[in-house]
């Protein structure tokens, strides 16, 4: 068995790093994703920030070699807060020409590539494109290329775990690994332990893992190194003590209705879903939760999906549907019964690029539109996005809040980014949530189905099975002072109204509207909304670092609005939208607070980067257009 | 207000109807089909506050402000889908999907298919009039070729589809059809598929008396019934006929079915003996296939055609529930894999 060297020797020839952005790529086969994976979790334990985003080919099976087959795993991590995933990489691990070509264009001018020179014969270079050698011309040579054959490294280091040569070549990932962790002086006993569970019943394989791990490692620190490669030192984020993980926006939601669902003293939820990119795996992870009284119901379309939501909030449960935008265009009409009918729903929708079918795997913040306003007739319902991973968690929380408290459809926004997207997170104790016990209604007298409640304008719940409560609710129009079918028009202009005021009351029990960067009158406002907080909040610091003055303000509640949103954006003389789509938030607020509020929409199917908000914040001109890569976009380190 | 408690068990049928005034046409048959339903509550005791009547879109969809128990008027086609939500919700509750030719087996057709196929605790109650009646009269996807209607002017060039068929195609463990204005055999069997555990589907051929009216008299009327239909009882022979005089058995070699004469006494073609007439077997899947075919000149096969119960999907939903490894402790799922400690 192997064992882990003791804690790293502190290299004087160390240097500092404020924070670093590396990518790993290879092939889909090349356990690219862990490899990420291990080192945030060593970058956790360590006490650095991060935030990390997976770039994974939408094909299930893509031919390895191809371009189209490399899967990627980028993390931000550092010293100081950590917003994004970063905007350009410093560090590129390419295992095969094919990552190498897909990646590049990502990397800093003197970045550095770290390469395996076997993966660069002549089959890869011909599959990827190449007609000659990168690696032996002049076209790296903007980069610091750092050239190993990770491939004989690693076999030589598992020989005597006596594997085949197929499976020493996937031990290759934690040879590179094993020389990251070194670079950046971090431990490897996490991994060590992650590799043992994972092949308990394989000790062979964990064993050679390791060795491998081990010797990426013992590479770096013994004298075989060039002069190239060379340790960094990050500092320790100052983040608030206490218990973390991390966590993704998938996470954040599932544990969130979770948490929502008892902080209603509600005993059950049925979440029901239709598979969709990249919606599905929230039905995934919850479909794991069946202890915390979750059902989860795979229904066979998108309509049913919501239909059997609905019934089972009718029934007395916590109903939650989730799609992605094409999804939720077709829950729409249910979305109006339970508007009509005035009962909860959570409905959840992870964003993708589109119209129809669009760029599933890519994230866009285009639904604004369709769950604001995207029904037949008045049909308000309350609209909340989330802005970052952990924020997905309190989201959740507070859509169960505003759902149960107003008897009202919910919609949560969310998108493909935030989904797969993870960030460290001080883990919350339950008894320290906020608390919102929801009262089924029992008492016959005087009862109705639409009686109001004279504070929310919410009608009361009432379960089926709750004796001498008996009483029928549909799409039709009701009598507002019985609940009975009316066609009567005063009565519809009425309930109109009624259903109109009950959402915008909800104005009243959310906080009102804080600035989160700056100050609260001022030059410039940029607003955003949603997973766009990371790099609009990174660039707003940096334009007040160049001494702008510029402030930041991010919207969570964006139906109804906070109360004080509109006084507080005409303190600004400018405010400037930033958001993934064509323009959307922007009109939103032009039409509701008649401010000359400018948009500025990127419509890529990638998030933001920090530089191109920082340079509409400095003149207003728009980036030159440059190629971007596949790279997920985000912050200048 | 004095609230005078009764127990449900002495409800009678009036008890089950809601205090809202009945809207379908006069002479519609629906009416007699809430009548039946409301009896055959009454006669099983149902529980008023246990019960749900769901329902879509369309004339039978009014269904459940009538009745004086829970209801949900929901959206076109959609009633299975919100009925499978209530059932996940509380299993133990008591729930009826009231729905139509157009509603059950077009718009919601998809939903019919999987409701039955996941064997969801339902009863489910199929007013078939052949026509789109709340939309003003066109024709449906049980419609027969060349019904003329408002989107039909030269007669529809679609065939029709048969919800007994449909139902058992797609996996349905109870299958039985009646007529709105054959009452004692109506209120049987809505209690036969009430009694069933699973999804029940029972198929009401009922008349439009405006926009389809008669179109099932060649089946239903007085003089015409003893000969186009045939009444299921298991474990019985196929007879039908004024004196029981007709029967159905195979095809000798096919896997058909013929009407032959019982003794000999008709027609002269000699005749079939007792034995050869097939006895009804509730339990046997192909036998019901073949009777839920059968349409004129053939008689029309009436009463529960196929029961074979298996155990309700939300009934392996509540297993699973209960089956779930962990304590429900949420700061443990919060903390599950890996976590570390930030010290001040």
């Amino acid at each position: 068995m192997s064992m882990v060297t003791s804690a790293i020797t502190p290299s004087t020839g160390r240097e500092t790093r404020d924070t670093v952005v590396i990518r790993f790529a290879g092939d889909s086969g090349d356990g690219m994703q862990v490899t990420g994976s291990q080192f945030t979790l060593e970058t956790a334990l360590a006490g650095s920030d991060f935030s990390t985003f997976p770039d994974f080919p939408a094909e299930i099976r893509a031919p390895t070699g191809t371009t189209f087959g490399v899967s990627a795993f980028q993390i931000h991590f550092g010293g100081r807060d950590v917003m994004t995933p970063g905007d350009a990489v410093d560090v590129l691990v390419a295992m095969n020409p094919a990552a190498l070509t897909v990646e590049l264009d990502d990397l800093k001018v003197g970045g550095t590539v770290i390469v395996d020179t076997a993966a660069f014969n002549e089959r890869n270079l011909n599959k990827a494109g190449y007609q000659k050698n990168p690696l032996e011309d002049d076209s790296l040579a903007r980069y610091q290329v750092l050239k190993f054959d990770i491939t004989k490294l690693t076999a030589d280091a598992v020989k005597p775990q006596g594997l085949s040569s197929r499976e020493a070549h996937l031990c290759r990932n934690m040879w590179a690994l094993g020389l990251l962790l070194w670079m950046y002086g971090y431990e490897r006993a996490a991994t060590v332990d992650w590799l043992k569970r994972k092949f308990a019943k394989k000790p062979v394989i964990a064993e050679a893992n390791i060795a491998a791990l081990n010797a990426g490692h013992a590479f770096g620190e013994t004298a075989e190194m060039t002069e190239h490669l060379v340790g960094y030192v990050v500092p320790k984020a100052h983040v608030q003590p206490g218990r973390y993980r991390t966590v993704s926006g998938t996470e954040g939601l599932a544990w969130g209705l979770v948490a929502g669902m008892r902080a209603a003293g509600i005993g059950r939820m049925v979440f029901a879903g239709y598979p969709i990119t990249p919606a599905s795996a929230l039905l995934h992870t919850l479909a794991h939760l069946r202890a915390y009284g979750v059902v989860t119901f795979q229904a066979e379309d998108e309509i049913a999906a919501i239909g059997a939501a609905l019934g089972a909030s009718y029934a007395g449960s916590l109903g939650v549907t989730s799609s992605s935008g094409p999804g939720i265009a077709l829950k729409t009409e249910m979305l109006g019964l339970a508007i009509a009918t005035e009962l909860p729903l959570v409905v959840i929708d992870s964003q993708r690029a589109g119209p129809s079918t669009g760029m599933p795997t890519k994230a866009e913040q285009s639904d604004l539109f369709q769950a604001v306003l995207g029904r037949n007739a008045d049909a308000p319902l309350a609209v909340l996005a989330a802005a970052s991973t952990a924020d997905c968690f309190d989201t959740a929380i507070e859509a169960v809040r505003i759902a149960t408290k107003y008897m009202t459809p919910v919609i949560v926004l969310s998108d493909g980014y935030l989904a797969h997207a993870a960030e460290p997170w001080r883990i919350p104790r339950e008894a320290d949530l906020p608390r919102f016990p929801v009262t089924y209604r029992t008492d016959p007298n005087g009862f109705h189905p639409f009686l109001r409640d004279p504070e929310t304008l919410a009608r009361p719940w009432v379960k089926p099975g709750t004796p001498e409560m008996e009483h029928r609710i549909g799409g039709l129009e009701r009598d507002y002072d019985s609940g009975h079918i009316s066609y009567d028009p005063d009565n519809h202009a009425r309930m109109t109204k009624a259903r109109a005021d009950k959402i915008a009351g909800i104005a009243n029990d959310i906080p009102l509207q804080t600035v989160a960067l700056g100050e609260d009158r001022g030059n410039l406002a940029v607003v955003g909304w949603g997973s766009t907080f990371g790099a609009i909040h990174r660039a707003v610091q940096i334009a007040r670092d160049e001494g702008r003055d510029v402030a930041h303000i991010h919207i969570r509640y964006l139906s109804p609005f906070p109360r004080n949103l509109g006084d507080l954006l005409k303190r600004y003389d400018r405010v400037l939208v930033p958001e993934m789509n064509n323009g959307q938030l922007v009109k939103l607020l032009r039409a509701e607070f008649l401010i000359d509020a400018e948009g500025f929409g990127k419509v890529t199917g990638k998030p933001f980067r920090v530089t191109e908000i920082v340079q509409r914040i400095r003149g207003g001109a728009i980036p030159p257009p440059v190629r971007e890569g596949r790279g997920v976009g985000g912050e200048a380190g | 207000m004095t609230v005078t408690t009764i127990t449900d068990a002495q409800l009678a049928p009036k008890d089950y109807a809601s205090d809202q005034e009945v809207r379908w046409c006069p002479g519609c048959g629906d009416y007699a089909i809430l009548k039946a339903v409301q009896k055959a509550c009454a006669e099983m005791g149902l529980k008023r506050d246990q019960t749900v009547f769901v329902s879509g879109i369309g004339c039978a969809a009014r269904f459940p402000y009538y009745m004086s128990t829970y209801g949900f008027h929901t959206v076109h086609g959609r009633a299975p889908a919100i009925a499978t939500g209530i059932k996940l919700a509380n299993p133990n509750l008591d729930v009826w999907v009231m729905t139509g030719d157009g509603d059950g087996l077009s718009i919601g057709g998809n939903h019919m298919l999987h409701v039955l196929r996941r064997n969801v605790d339902l009863n489910i109650i199929l007013f078939n009039n052949e026509i789109y009646g709340l939309t003003k009269g066109q024709y449906s996807p049980t419609s027969r070729r060349g019904t003329r209607s408002p989107s039909t002017p030269q007669g529809s060039i679609e065939n029709p589809v048969s919800a007994c068929s449909f139902a058992l195609g797609a996996g349905a463990r109870f299958v039985a059809r009646s007529i709105d204005t054959l009452q004692p055999h109506l209120i049987g069997v809505l209690k036969r598929a009430h009694g069933h555990r699973g999804a029940s589907f029972v198929e009401i051929l009922q008349n439009c008396v405006v926009f389809n009216d008669a179109v099932f008299d060649r089946i239903t009327a007085k003089e015409a019934a003893p000969d186009a239909q045939v009444l299921l009882e298991h474990g019985k022979p196929l007879l039908f006929g004024k004196n029981k005089e007709k029967g159905l058995r195979l095809k000798p070699g096919k896997l058909e079915l013929e009407i032959v004469t019982v003794g000999g006494s008709l027609g002269g073609g000699g005749g079939a003996a007792a034995g050869d007439i097939l006895v009804h077997d509730e339990t046997n899947r192909p036998l019901a296939q073949l009777l839920a075919a059968l349409e004129p000149p053939f008689p029309v096969a009436m009463g529960v055609l196929y029961c074979n119960p298996a155990t309700p999907y939300e009934q392996e939903v509540q297993a699973q529930l209960a089956a779930a490894q962990g304590n429900g402790d949420l700061d443990a799922l919060l903390n599950s894999e890996r976590t570390w400690e930030v010290t001040p």
